[in-house]
């Protein structure tokens, strides 16, 4: 599915968080999307995911706009995974993985084997089969984070929004996760701090201060000049020599 | 270790238990009915309900069929409603409001049945034609419609993480609805009632089941089987919430107006109990948690656990408080309160060890 954002605006007590924002996600790809603290990533995949209304202009899901769609066809669409979303109730990995089929579900469509081999393999891919019957409470942060993008999956998106899904995972489920991102074969929009994770991404959009300054292929935006700017550092670009890529190491902040 | 205790017991449960919630219900109902100040068999019973529910002719001492059917069976089915309705809207109002505290209460409803019912009493408004009960529901409808404008106005314009900061908003509109009402109530009963009627209005406030007779079954039944539908239909809305209104919102929850339906839903519902009962405190509170413990925190099981325990619950107060002190009927929502405040404390020192 293609996710347009056209001519954005988004504020909260007059204070504007997102200005004039226009993206184009293709259908398939990857999209990386970086920029410091408070500069607006949260805020679009927010209205990306139609939790909330923008002040001005729209998003469109191939051509049609959100919101003209229900929540619950909005839901059959789109899967977000929000940064911080904790709970106290007793519940086990596995039902909160199927959370995800809420959106298929009515009186009249009741939970199905099918629902159930869905959210199996949801927790296949998270790496979390083993531990489905933990309570919610006893997980890690990276634990938690993992069973948040496995009931993402058992929503069987066409569109996935991830918040900074790799905060709290150690560099393993870090790689995994993205590993795994990168292989769906749905639209992923996906922000990150960490810039050399970006670098595997087809495509990439730079905030800064509630606008999208830059997007593009990740090698011609993630220059040693955007770096200064943008993100307030000195970096450069090495090659690795055991396969070839681009890596950037960052000296100190400007 | 607890969790490998406590799991498998939930599994366990599934929903095999739900063909034996009639069952406790009405063993419960026939307990209500026997226990009293005069015990009556059990046999007495069965035969005053076959006599009136299935057209049977059998003889029984005219003064004990008075009692069961008019008196105490009519008690003990109100009874079962009134603790139905409030351990429903406790499950709700946690459940959206993701406040372990919230219950049926928080948003104003008893503090403004108060003020109604003390209003009719004692100040003589509507002058004998209106109940002690319609009064009381009118101020609860009043005082609960002043809480929700007041979560509105307080909530509009919020942007990010909206559903928090909705949840707060009632919660913080409640409590100060609720200490207005309260204030009203302190005020009228201090400027005009007598210490004989200000006891009487005590006793009222606290839940007191004397009173009824079959015609507040008729209102309560009905709004009981209400409350009990909407949860059930919207169980898994119910469940979606468990990560908040922003994640149910997107796992396709109309995040406002389903939570406006079901809070204004039980709202309706407690505020018909309140007005027929009085308030009843800690039903609300504490089933929900207990019944957590015991059957988990998906709504499919949460939900009917919860309306039984409520009931047999309710029902087994009303009994203590006949029995507890002979010659003299307690106020339920002692009896409520002994039994759910430790109970809650309970809860609370058990589920942070686990």
């Amino acid at each position: 599915m293609r996710l347009t954002a056209e001519q954005l605006d988004w504020a909260v007590h007059g204070t504007p968080l997102l200005i004039d924002v226009n993206l184009t996600v293709e259908p398939g790809q990857t999209f990386g999307l970086v920029g410091p603290n408070g500069s607006g990533k949260t805020s679009l995949l927010r209205l990306l995911a139609g939790l909330n209304k923008p002040k001005a202009g729209r998003v469109l899901i191939n051509s049609q706009p959100l919101h003209s769609l229900k929540q619950r066809a909005i839901a059959q669409s789109i899967a977000l995974v929000e940064q911080q979303a904790d709970t106290t109730d007793r519940v086990t990995v596995r039902q909160v993985v199927a959370l995800g089929r809420t959106p298929f579900l009515s009186a009249l469509r009741p939970w199905s084997e099918e629902d159930e081999a869905i959210v199996t393999r949801a927790l296949h891919d998270v790496d979390m089969h083993r531990m489905a019957d933990r309570l919610w409470h006893t997980l890690s942060g990276g634990e938690r984070q993992r069973v948040h993008i496995g009931r993402a999956l058992a929503q069987q998106p066409k569109i996935l929004l991830l918040d900074e899904p790799t905060n709290h995972l150690d560099i393993r489920h870090q790689l995994s996760i993205l590993e795994l991102v990168r292989q769906l074969p749905i639209t992923v929009i996906i922000s990150l701090h960490d810039l050399n994770h970006a670098m595997e991404c087809d495509r990439i959009g730079v905030m800064d201060r509630g606008r999208l300054i830059d997007s593009g292929l990740p090698h011609d935006i993630l220059t040693p000049n955007r770096l200064q700017q943008t993100f307030g550092v000195y970096a450069h670009v090495i090659d690795d020599p055991v396969d070839g890529k681009q890596v950037m190491r960052f000296r100190n902040a400007v | 270790m607890r969790i490998a205790l406590t799991w498998p017991l939930t599994v366990s449960f599934g929903l095999r238990w739900l063909w034996i919630t009639p069952a406790v219900l009405v063993a419960a109902l026939i307990a209500g009915t026997a226990i009293g100040e005069t015990s009556i068999p059990i046999v007495t019973i069965l035969k005053v309900l076959a006599n009136h529910l299935l057209g049977a002719d059998y003889t029984v001492n005219r003064i004990d069929a008075g009692i069961i059917w008019n008196y105490r069976l009519s008690r003990a089915v109100v009874a079962a409603c009134c603790g139905t309705s409030l351990a429903l809207a406790g499950v709700v109002l946690q459940a959206l409001l993701r406040n372990p505290l919230a219950d049926p209460y928080l948003m104003g409803i008893s503090a403004g049945a108060s003020t109604g019912a003390v209003t009719v009493a004692v100040a003589g408004v509507g002058a004998g034609a209106l109940s002690l009960s319609l009064g009381a529901f009118i101020g609860a409808l009043l005082s609960f419609g002043i809480v929700v404008m007041l979560a509105h106005a307080a909530n509009s314009g919020v942007g990010g993480g909206r559903g928090v900061q909705a949840a707060g908003a009632i919660i913080l509109a409640g409590i100060a609805g609720s200490q207005l009402f309260n204030a009203l109530t302190a005020f009228i009963i201090t400027k005009s009632a007598s210490a004989e009627q200000a006891r009487g209005i005590m006793f009222w406030l606290m839940g007191n089941l004397s009173g009824v007779r079959w015609a507040d079954a008729t209102l309560a039944v009905p709004a009981a089987l209400f409350g009990l539908v909407v949860c059930l239909w919207h169980r898994r809305s119910l469940d979606a919430f468990t990560f908040g209104a922003d994640s149910a919102a997107s796992m396709g929850i109309a995040v406002r107006p389903v939570r406006g339906m079901l809070i204004i839903a039980m709202a309706l519902v407690t505020a018909v109990m309140v007005s027929i009962v009085g308030a009843i405190g800690f039903v609300g509170l504490v089933i929900p948690h207990a019944m957590r413990f015991i059957v988990g925190s998906r709504h499919t099981r949460l939900v009917p656990a919860s309306a039984l325990a409520g009931a047999v619950f309710l029902i087994g107060s009303d009994i203590l408080s006949r029995v507890l002190v002979s010659g003299q009927v307690l106020p339920i929502g002692v009896i409520t309160s002994l039994i759910g405040a430790p109970a809650f404390a309970l809860i609370l020192v058990r589920g942070k060890r686990s």
